[in-house]
């Protein structure tokens, strides 16, 4: 019997979208045979995801960090069901790699959930690590919160196709900002599967959107959307150049990562990527009767 | 502040015929908020010398020792540029000549940072606890010769010689000393990490607050093993070329701070040498963005301290006279040149036209003039081109319809002045409450709700500071927590401290200054 294959959709704004140009790009498997063909997403389709994150990102940032906690634990528990069924789409993007790239597929799903629930944990006490109460001479009490930036771009690599992008997303949703993710263009199998993972995971739809498509096409328009308050990226010297340059004209924040990076690297997991997307808000008030 | 003095008052008729015809926007609350500010404005008891008395003049006398000439600091000592370029600095006081400095070009920018980088081996293996002790000594030295160095700055840069004595001289000390003790004490600065030093940093500083902005950026540069080529601003680089001696004196290793003066070319071969490890700036958003887009690519680290357009939301009940002064202080502190000054005064609308009539009474004994006299309030705009600016965006209040309110002072003949300056009845769109005039001139606008207080406030491109009046402990925590700046001042403003972070959201620039957070900026955490 023939069995029916699954169209591959992306995640913006809680619903599974095809791109609004109608565009798609083929992937295949080892032997070259068809496998799927891809939403190619538009510059349109990122406005689109930029006003879907803007919608959903002040909701989520006044969720108390104990519900985000739970919620992104929550989003673990569900990649943990479907364990087998993200190893095998990640098996399913590695054949089509050059050998030895990233870690083998059952290892990254292992690390992917161990991070979720690394960082769920953070959700109510990254602040007292990133805060500070600070001793000033005059008599004020002085405190210094962080607060999230508002919609950050990610730029995931083709690579590790799960765990880096869940690296380089986690730290800004774990903070309480909004996401948008352009995934790995050869590689999006992987992807396309977590966006099924996030809807039923509690996160409300919009914290955390997902892109496929062409990076060269988009990344323009990644680097320059002023609603995109800071962009994370693996990127070449020619991609941080025109992120950088982009992101100038709205003193945009912009945080790269070696191509090289190893993302099964334990120094991923501690509060310190979470600085990179909040801002320091120092507050003063006169002490006195 | 000023005593109450020479009053050039209007009689109590005419001004309560003023404020019939002014606060329309006070019309528009409720019956019960007319008959409360109606009550409340009735005016306080005055004492009307008219101009019977006046202050004798009372300047600053210390020396300020300023050399008729000055090289460049370059690896522990004064040389000629390579250039042959000087230029002429000259006070905004009286437009006299101070000195002649030298203009740095490239090899000379590029010789600091050759000395920077030969100098950075040792000092960042140096013992912390080491280059905490050279801080401190320079924290000592820079208060032993403070009152000098405060009559520097005023004559340079124009500031009231008050400001300089009581606050730019102790605080820039104050850094240094705070920092210092940061210095063997890094690794409990990022728990489960070792913080490292970056190498060469490339620090330019503006001209509104010179020595402090010198202090604020070589201090935690420092404490954290860095080297530093810094270069000042064109019209106010007296006192950092001053501060070389301090060094000398402190005996610093040569080449760890090397200072090189110049005007905008000079900055943009200090950003762009490929030597630098790291940029910190502050000064304008125009600037900040074209830093930010030459360093693409380069793989340099980059902190900016830029504008703001800060708004200072005052609620119905507020301690007024408090809030007043506070407004005051927030506007007029350093002639508004200042990137968290308080320019967009937002007034709940009951009480706006109570508001406008205090501030006008208050302005009216605020003295301007001679910033080297002890009396003084408001002292010198900092250059003739920045007078420009302010004057041009003034004009641009009047010509959009907003209601200019200025009182009436004597300004000095030389030098250049603009007296406080208030405008009512000023709509968001207005040019003066979208861009920054960075100077003496206050935008008042009206809000009726806490929610419109805050979208209003936050409609602008800036985040940098932001100020609340209000009673309301319950209200101030909600106002701190939804304002997208990074400094949020209730029921005070313009405070500054070395251990407060400092710096902005959106185009205000990214990085802090001060505090953990400020020192953070200056390490790699390995």
């Amino acid at each position: 019997m023939l069995t029916i294959t699954k169209t591959p959709k992306c995640y913006v704004g809680g619903k599974f979208i095809r791109s609004e140009s109608g565009a798609v790009y083929p992937v295949h498997d080892a032997s070259g045979g068809f496998l799927a063909n891809i939403p190619s997403c538009s510059r349109k389709d990122l406005r689109n995801a930029v006003e879907a994150a803007a919608k959903a990102g002040p909701g989520w940032a006044a969720r108390s960090p104990y519900n985000r906690a739970q919620i992104l634990y929550r989003l673990g528990e569900m990649l943990e069901s479907r364990a087998d069924e993200m190893a095998a789409a990640l098996a399913c993007g590695e054949q089509r790699a050059s050998a030895g790239s990233g870690p083998g597929a059952a290892d990254e799903v292992r690390a992917s959930i161990g991070r979720i629930v690394h960082f769920a944990g953070w959700a109510d006490k990254y602040e007292q690590v990133l805060g500070s109460v600070n001793p000033v001479a005059s008599p004020h009490f002085n405190f210094t919160v962080t607060e999230p930036m508002g919609i950050v771009a990610v730029l995931a690599p083709e690579e590790a196709p799960l765990l880096a992008l869940l690296t380089l997303i986690l730290p800004a949703i774990t903070s309480g900002n909004a996401v948008v993710a352009l995934a790995s263009e050869s590689r999006p199998d992987a992807a396309i599967l977590l966006g099924e993972i996030l809807a039923v995971s509690d996160l409300p739809g919009g914290v955390v959107n997902l892109l496929t498509g062409s990076r060269e096409g988009l990344i323009d328009t990644f680097a320059t959307h002023e609603h995109l308050r800071a962009v994370t990226a693996s990127a070449t010297r020619a991609e941080a150049t025109t992120l950088q340059q982009g992101a100038a004209e709205s003193v945009k924040r912009v945080v790269l990562h070696d191509p090289a990076t190893d993302w099964l690297a334990a120094d991923h997991e501690s509060p310190w990527p979470i600085r990179d997307f909040v801002e320091a808000k120092t507050v003063w008030h006169p002490i006195g009767a | 502040m000023a005593p109450k003095s020479k009053k050039a008052k209007n009689a109590k008729k005419a001004k309560n015929a003023d404020n019939s015809k002014t606060p329309k926007d006070a019309d528009k609350g409720g019956k019960g908020d007319r008959g409360q500010a109606a009550a409340a404005r009735k005016p306080a008891r005055e004492l009307l010398f008219g101009d019977l008395w006046e202050f004798d003049p009372a300047p600053e006398s210390a020396d300020p020792r300023i050399e008729e000439s000055y090289g460049l600091f370059i690896n522990g000592r004064f040389s000629a540029p390579k250039s042959r370029k000087h230029f002429t600095s000259v006070s905004p006081r009286d437009g006299a000549a101070l000195s002649r400095i030298a203009s740095a070009g490239k090899a000379d920018v590029n010789a600091a940072y050759l000395a920077a980088a030969r100098a950075f081996a040792k000092w960042s293996q140096l013992p912390g606890r080491e280059r905490g002790k050279f801080l401190f000594r320079i924290a000592r030295l820079l208060q032993d010769r403070s009152r000098e160095f405060a009559v520097a700055e005023t004559l340079d840069g124009g500031k009231p010689i008050k400001e300089s004595r009581d606050f730019d001289l102790p605080m820039a000390a104050a850094h240094f000393f705070y920092h210092a003790g940061w210095a063997d004490k890094l690794d409990y600065l990022a728990p489960g990490r070792r913080c490292e030093p970056l190498g060469v940093v490339g620090q330019v500083i503006p001209w509104n607050f010179p020595l402090l902005m010198l202090a604020w950026k070589l201090a935690p540069a420092l404490a954290a093993g860095n080297t530093v080529v810094l270069k000042p601003a064109e019209t106010t680089s007296i006192t950092a070329l001053k501060f070389a001696s301090i060094l000398q004196d402190a005996g610093l290793p040569p080449g760890v701070v090397n200072i090189v003066t110049g005007a905008g070319d000079t900055g943009a071969e200090v950003v762009n040498h490929p030597k630098a490890a790291k940029v910190a700036f502050t000064g304008s958003t125009e600037v900040g963005k074209l830093i930010q887009r030459s360093l693409a690519g380069s793989g340099k680290r980059l902190t900016l301290e830029l504008g703001g357009k800060a708004a200072n939301i005052v609620f119905a009940d507020a301690p007024l006279d408090q809030a007043v002064e506070g407004i005051v202080n927030g506007i007029f502190f350093n002639q508004g040149h200042v990137c968290c000054a308080g320019s967009r005064l937002l007034v709940q609308e009951s009480i706006a036209g109570l508001i406008v009539d205090k501030l006008r009474d208050r302005l009216a004994v605020l003295r301007v003039g001679d910033p080297l006299d002890k009396n003084t309030d408001v002292g010198a705009i900092n250059s003739g081109e920045q007078l420009d600016k302010i004057r041009e965006l003034v004009q641009s209040g009047i010509d959009e319809g907003a209601e200019i309110h200025q009182p009436k002072c004597r300004l000095p003949e030389k030098g250049w002045y603009f007296p406080p300056t208030l405008f009512s009845g000023v709509t968001q769109s207005h040019r003066i409450a979208r861009e920054e005039i960075f100077g003496p001139v206050l935008s008042i606008l009206t809000f009726r709700t806490p929610a419109e207080a805050i979208e209003k406030a936050n409609n602008t491109a800036y985040g940098l500071s932001a100020g609340v009046w209000t009673d309301k402990g319950s209200r101030i925590l909600k106002m701190a927590a939804e304002l997208k700046a990074g400094v949020v001042w209730a029921n005070t403003y313009n405070r500054f401290d070395p251990s407060s972070p400092f710096g902005g959201y959106k185009e205000s620039g990214f990085g802090r200054e001060g505090g953990k957070h400020g020192l953070l900026d200056y390490l790699k955490l390995g």
